[in-house]
Order: C-alpha cells, then sequence, then structure tokens
C-alpha cells in the first residue's frame, strides 16, 4: 500500500463464496507485480497437480507506484500455465491497475471453482459472486457490454473478461482488459474457465491521501516531461511497434509463411505506415499513461450485398501483424485488421494462434493432416479459411481442434512436423526472428516471452554478435527487467526509469530503497521464478530448437545449430551456479 | 480578465486520465481519480468517443442557487467557489448542476468543485482542454 510497509491481499475463494484480507508485511520486500505475484503463485500453487486444476492459484498483483507516476499501468496476472505446464505470467494494461488501487488492494489470490459461471465484483466496499450463466458462450465484446450495463462506475471500473476459447480450456487463451488490452500468454484464459469465472470488474473509491504533496508533483512532473518532451517515448505514440515490420524486413528479420521466409514481399503493405495511412482512426491510453500507444485501426466489412457495410475497429500491434500478418502471408491491412478481430472475439492469443495457423497450413500440405481435419483450405494469404480455422480452434470443433487448442507442443506429438514448429521452451515464436539473443533469449525467458530479455535488441544493436556478451545480456537484461515489471512501469518506459528515476519515485512514496535493495530485488525475483519453474518440472537439458530457424536467414545469416546449443549450454551453466549461489543465501 | 475550463477538443482524447490523477493530487490531495473536479469518461464501452464532465462555469450557477448555507459563492467569470466551512454536506448542489459536475467527498463531507484552476490543462498530453480568457459579464 502506498505509504505503509506492507502488501494488501485479498484472498478470494470461488468454491466456497468467502473472502479473505491479509496485511503482509514479509512481501513488502517484493515491492510488487511481477516480483509479489511470483512469491504468491509460489506460496499457493499445487505441484503435482493438473494447471487447470480448481485448486491452482490465479494471481493478479499491482506495485506502490501504479497509476500515480507516469507510465506505471500495468497489472501482473501469475498462474501455473495449462499451455507450457510451468511458469505463467502475463502483463496487462489498461484501467486493470487504476481499479485495483482504487479498491484498496496490491495483489489478488482466486482459488477454488464456482459451481455455475459467475463474475465478480471487486470493490472497496464490497465483493459479491454474480451469476454469469446466460453470458456463458458469449463472445468478449458482448460479454463487456452486458456487465457494462448492469454495473455501475463508467470511467472508474475495470472490466476484464474471457471469450469462448477460454470457456473451452484452449491453452493459449487470454483474458480481454478494457477492450483493448489483455493478459496475452500462456493460457490465463484456460484457467478463468477453469473456475467457472467468466469476468472480473473491479473498482473503488478508496481514500488514498497523499503525505507530501510538493515532492510528489515534483517528481511526477520530471517524470512527465521526460516521458513527453524528449524521443524517449516518441516512437509509441507516432507509429507505434508496427513501425518495426519495415524495419524487420529490411534486415530479413520478419518471420513470413511460417518463417520459410524472413521477408515478406507484401511487407510494404502492411507496414505501420500503411496502417497509419489506411486504418489508424485513433489512439488511446491506458490509465495513467500519456503516450497513447494503443493504436485502434478501423476496417469495413460488407455483410450483404447493396452496399451494406459495417464498420469494425481494432487495436493492432507489431506482434499481430506480424503473426496474424506476415506469417499467414496475409497481404492487406484490412485483412490483417479482420483476422485480429476474430481472434479478439473468441478470446486467444495472438502470437500463439497465428503461429499454430501457421504451422498447420504448412502440415496440410506435407500431408502431416488432411482437410477433414482442418476443416478449411489453409493456405497462406487465404484469409477467410484462416477465420474459419479461429473459430474452429476457440470451439475445438473437431480431434484436430481439441488437439491443437492444447498448443503447438500438443499437436506435433500427434501429428508431427516438429521441424517446422516455431516454438522456443514451449511457447510459440514471437515476431523476430533477428539471431541467436532472440533464439536463446525467447527460450530461456522465465515465461519464454521476446519481452523477458529483449534478445532482439541485441541483435538488431550489437556490431559483432559474442557469445560471452549474448549470454551476459540475457541474463543481465531479464533481471532489470525484473525490477521493472515488480513496479509495474510499463517496459515502453524503461528508458524513462532508469535506476535513479525508480529510486527517487519509490522515495517520494516513502520507500526509501538504495541502489543495492534494487539489485537484492532482482534476483530475488529472477531466481523466485527459476525455482517455481524447477519445481514444476522444467529443465532444458536435452531441449532441441526446431529445424526451421536454422533453414531461413536472418539478419546475421543463417543461424548455425551447434552454436546456439553451445550458447544454451553456457546459459545453463551460469544460471545454474548463480541460482545455487541464491539458494543457500536464501 | 478571469479564466474558466473548456473540454473543446475531446476528440483528441487518449483516455489517459492525467487531468483527473492531476486534479485530485493537486485540489484534493489524493490519489485517488474519485476525487477530481473533471471527469473523463467514454460515451459508452472503450470503443466510443471519450467526453468530459466538467464545471461549465454558469454564470447563474444553479449550485450556489441551490446551496441553503450559501457556502457555495460566485465566482468572477463563471461557477463558484466553496466555503468548506459553511458546506453543511446536504447535497443540494450536487442534484442541482444539471451537467453532472459535482460530486461529493464522503471522506471529506464536502462537494468537489472545480476551481478553474486550469491544473489539469497543463498536464494534458493532447491539448483535448484548455482555459479559456472571459469577461466577468460574458455570458455562456
Ligand atoms: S457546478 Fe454545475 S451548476 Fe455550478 S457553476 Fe459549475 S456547471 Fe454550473
Ligand atoms: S480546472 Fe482545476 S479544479 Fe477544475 S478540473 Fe481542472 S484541475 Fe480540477
Ligand atoms: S489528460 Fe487530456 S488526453 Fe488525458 S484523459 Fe484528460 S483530457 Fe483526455
Amino acid at each position: 500500500m502506498i505509504g505503509k510497509d506492507f502488501i494488501r491481499v485479498l484472498y478470494i475463494d470461488l468454491r466456497n463464496q468467502k473472502a479473505d484480507i491479509q496485511e503482509r508485511k514479509d512481501l513488502y520486500k517484493y515491492l510488487g507485480g511481477a516480483g509479489v505475484a511470483a512469491k504468491l503463485l509460489e506460496e499457493n500453487m499445487k505441484k503435482d497437480v493438473d494447471p487447470l486444476h480448481e485448486n491452482q492459484p490465479l494471481i493478479i498483483s499491482i506495485g506502490p507506484l501504479s497509476t500515480i507516476f507516469p507510465v506505471v499501468t500495468k497489472a501482473v496476472a501469475t498462474f501455473v500455465s495449462p499451455h507450457t505446464g510451468e511458469y505463467g505470467e502475463s502483463h496487462a494494461g489498461g484501467r486493470l491497475a487504476m481499479a485495483i488501487r482504487n479498491a484498496g488492494y496490491d495483489a489478488i489470490v482466486i482459488t477454488g471453482k464456482a459451481q455455475k459461471p459467475i463474475y465478480l465484483v471487486i470493490t472497496d466496499k464490497n465483493i459479491e459472486f454474480k451469476d454469469a450463466r446466460a453470458i456463458w458462450g458469449l463472445d468478449v465484446e458482448e460479454t463487456g457490454r452486458v456487465i457494462r450495463e448492469r454495473e455501475p462506475g463508467p470511467g472508474k471500473r475495470s472490466i476484464i473478461r474471457i471469450g469462448r476459447a477460454g470457456e473451452n480450456l484452449v491453452t493459449y487463451s487470454c483474458v480481454n482488459v478494457d477492450t483493448y488490452r489483455h493478459f496475452g500468454r500462456l493460457g490465463i484464459g484456460a484457467v478463468f474457465g477453469s473456475k467457472n469465472l467468466k469476468a472480473i470488474m473491479i473498482m473503488g473509491e478508496e481514500d488514498l491521501p497523499i503525505s507530501n504533496l510538493k515532492e510528489y508533483f515534483k517528481t511526477y512532473q520530471e517524470i512527465y516531461k521526460k516521458v513527453t518532451q524528449t524521443d524517449a517515448m516518441a516512437k509509441y505514440h507516432e507509429l507505434g511497434t508496427p513501425m518495426n515490420i519495415k524495419v524487420l524486413n529490411s534486415i530479413n528479420s520478419l518471420p513470413t509463411k511460417n518463417l520459410l521466409q524472413s521477408n515478406f514481399e507484401y511487407a510494404d503493405d502492411i507496414s505501420g505506415e500503411t496502417f497509419a495511412e489506411k486504418n489508424l482512426v485513433r489512439k488511446v491510453s491506458c490509465v495513467g499513461c500519456p503516450i497513447g500507444c494503443i493504436h485502434i485501426g478501423q476496417f469495413r466489412r460488407e455483410f450483404d450485398k447493396g452496399y451494406e457495410y459495417e464498420s469494425i475497429a481494432v487495436s493492432y500491434d507489431h506482434e499481430l501483424i506480424y503473426a496474424l500478418g506476415s506469417l499467414l502471408g496475409i497481404k492487406t491491412t484490412d485483412e490483417v485488421l479482420q483476422i485480429i478481430d476474430e481472434v479478439e472475439l473468441a478470446g486467444l492469443d495472438a502470437i500463439s494462434t497465428g503461429v499454430v495457423l501457421a504451422w498447420a497450413t504448412e502440415a496440410l500440405r506435407k500431408g502431416l493432416i488432411s482437410r477433414e481435419d482442418t476443416l478449411a483450405d489453409l493456405e497462406f494469404g487465404n484469409t477467410m479459411e484462416y477465420i474459419k480455422a479461429i473459430d474452429n480452434i476457440a470451439e475445438r470443433v473437431n480431434e484436430f481442434y481439441y488437439t491443437i487448442g492444447k498448443g503447438l507442443k500438443e499437436a506435433v506429438k500427434k501429428y508431427g512436423g516438429e521441424e517446422f514448429a516455431l516454438l522456443y521452451g514451449g511457447n510459440e515464436m514471437a515476431g523476430y526472428h533477428t539471431g541467436y539473443a532472440f533464439a536463446l533469449g525467447q527460450t530461456v525467458g522465465a515465461r519464454h516471452s521476446h519481452l523477458d530479455n529483449a534478445g532482439y535488441s541485441y541483435d538488431q544493436s550489437a556490431k559483432e554478435l559474442k557469445d560471452e556478451e549474448i549470454i551476459d545480456y540475457v541474463i543481465n537484461e531479464e533481471k532489470e527487467r525484473a525490477v521493472l515489471t515488480s513496479l509495474c512501469i510499463c517496459l515502453f518506459a524503461r528508458k524513462v526509469y532508469d535506476r535513479a528515476t525508480i529510486l527517487k519515485a519509490l522515495n517520494v512514496v516513502g520507500i526509501n530503497w538504495t541502489n543495492d535493495d534494487l539489485t537484492r530485488l532482482a534476483n530475488d525475483v529472477f531466481f523466485t521464478k527459476l525455482k517455481i519453474k524447477k519445481e514444476l518440472g522444467y529443465s532444458l537439458e536435452n531441449y532441441k530448437f526446431p529445424k526451421r530457424i536454422f533453414e531461413t536467414p536472418t539478419m546475421w545469416g543463417k543461424m548455425d545449430e551447434e552454436r546456439l546449443n553451445r550458447l544454451l549450454k553456457m546459459y545453463i551453466e551460469r544460471v545454474e551456479k548463480e541460482y545455487e549461489d541464491w539458494s543457500r543465501g536464501k | 480578465m478571469p479564466k474558466v475550463l473548456r473540454a473543446d477538443n475531446m476528440n483528441k482524447c487518449l483516455g489517459c486520465f492525467t487531468c483527473m490523477l492531476t486534479c485530485a493530487a493537486v485540489n484534493h490531495n489524493n490519489h485517488n481519480l474519485a476525487k477530481s473536479s473533471i471527469k473523463v469518461k467514454t460515451r459508452g464501452g472503450l470503443q466510443s468517443k471519450f467526453a468530459a464532465t466538467i464545471c461549465v462555469a454558469c454564470k447563474e450557477p444553479a449550485c450556489a442557487e441551490a446551496c441553503p448555507t450559501n457556502a457555495l459563492v460566485k465566482r468572477p467569470g463563471g461557477g463558484v467557489k466553496l466555503i468548506e466551512e459553511k458546506c453543511i454536506a446536504c447535497e443540494k448542489c450536487v442534484s442541482a448542476c444539471i451537467v453532472g459536475s459535482i460530486h461529493m467527498d464522503y471522506d471529506r463531507k464536502i462537494p468537489i468543485v472545480c476551481k478553474h484552476c486550469g491544473a489539469c490543462v497543463r498536464m494534458c498530453p493532447h491539448n483535448c482542454l484548455s482555459m479559456e480568457e472571459v469577461s466577468e459579464q460574458d455570458d455562456r
């Protein structure tokens, strides 16, 4: 809590419809966000039980600076991932962090399974378990609308919900947060589904007095200036992350057609520039962020002959344009938006969905699966067929779709095609084919995300790739990001929030930490996550990278399999040693 | 000349709520944006446009007329000033303001009234808000 030395945790038991609140001083040293959420997962998870078992917990946490400093906008969720079977962590912006803060909590732990579908209403004054039978089966948008109309508090509330994919336990289903944001990766939507939890609405009017307004507002303004008046974040407002499409394409790093290619002949047609010129209708922000990086694109769809059109607006980003665009060979911005819309309504993770479909396209072509399986003529560039398939994934209509609903890892076990399954550490690949640091980084990152350590950034900025340097970068960057994500600072603001700035902001709210404290935190969070993974049976011994990544050139030319394996070994040895030292110190 | 708050460019709004966070902080010493005098909302879900509920600085303020204890007094240029000591928290001003600008601070038992200070204007990153100079007689 701001100005207090404890973490206020709300425990909710869905089975018995009971709640409990604990003020945990011992969690204070993890600050919030990823740190607190990881620690709470470690405490509450069940080792030898299925990730979707009702006793597995679902945790959401915010940080001590959430919403009260610019661009500190994220909420962090942790869970045992039904997708990888190990550590699950996901971040979302929107209004959720503000709403949790205003409701008076730092973290929420949800366990149990409701007997019938419900949605939760959490406010500073109440916790309610409401009947959601009528909205079970509705898409993400309709679910939001129904709850918006039923519940009070426009402007102050956050509504997070799942679609059909989550209800049907697809292991890459997501949770939609306030229409344009998501807890995307690793299957948190299925965790909601397994608990019969359709949605959560949260808001509050908790009194949050400021103790030293002068100091606080001075620091606030300093950071605000850095955010809005320097070029530290300008690109996120202008073209946004889609500016990457052109950049990556020009250096042979844009995964295209299931990575048969690393540059796309139609890249210019789906570039950030083209989206901005043809489709961009507005930009919006998460609460407390003056940047406005959420780009909303509009497309129109003919639903009947005789000039009958509807117009649809969805948010787009680099990762979506990659996974549902270049990777599937989609040639126009309108079509990319149309596929995004479908993924959005079903409540699926965009990256995983795109990668699974890209694999299925090739598997169909190669005869590993048949038209009877896919029920759609999957073919690169064929938008309408992909849209059918997305629906089938969410509904898990037949055995094939049931299987791929467990992710690509399960799909290749049954149908083969491992060589061209774009998986890193059991999770579908993000939108970079830049080289070794990215490949290693996504594989070893705590949540197998490109954002764990931004290896792609090393690949893109290095003058020469050096093995030792890659290992250093991947480890150090992940630790540094553990600090940022424990504070729930949006990673787009990482250049604004250097350590000095972080310490200053913490100081203003009465947390008198030092640089050493932040280093200690970085290690604690990094190794706590590793400890969780180990307890859940994770290991990278005998890990095998997919063949395809070595066949298609990166910006550094083709990668050498032996070298990547060597890097992986070096990484494991380094981290294992550090882990032992850390464990001894515990 | 006195200045009053205007929200004439809400089509540019990002929904970042910085205006509200600023108003709640500097005017009400609070981090909760429920304490803000300016309220940004969507017109119905995030797919719709943003709108701001602000005090439109009436020359003949109904809120002040409704106040039984003269706790709200006319402000030069339009709008009102709150004299806290006189307020008995009867909430009559809340229902009198038909634009919905006033709401209660139940923790402090006073209404939250816009001061037309312009703090929100200075922190809006997208220039949606402005301060307009008005003569004391000007009517809107
Ligand atoms: S609070 Fe309402 S009634 Fe009073 S001056 Fe402002 S807009 Fe007019
Ligand atoms: S003008 Fe001042 S009091 Fe009125 S809404 Fe803006 S910040 Fe608040
Ligand atoms: S600060 Fe400006 S952009 Fe942000 S919510 Fe307020 S009016 Fe909109």
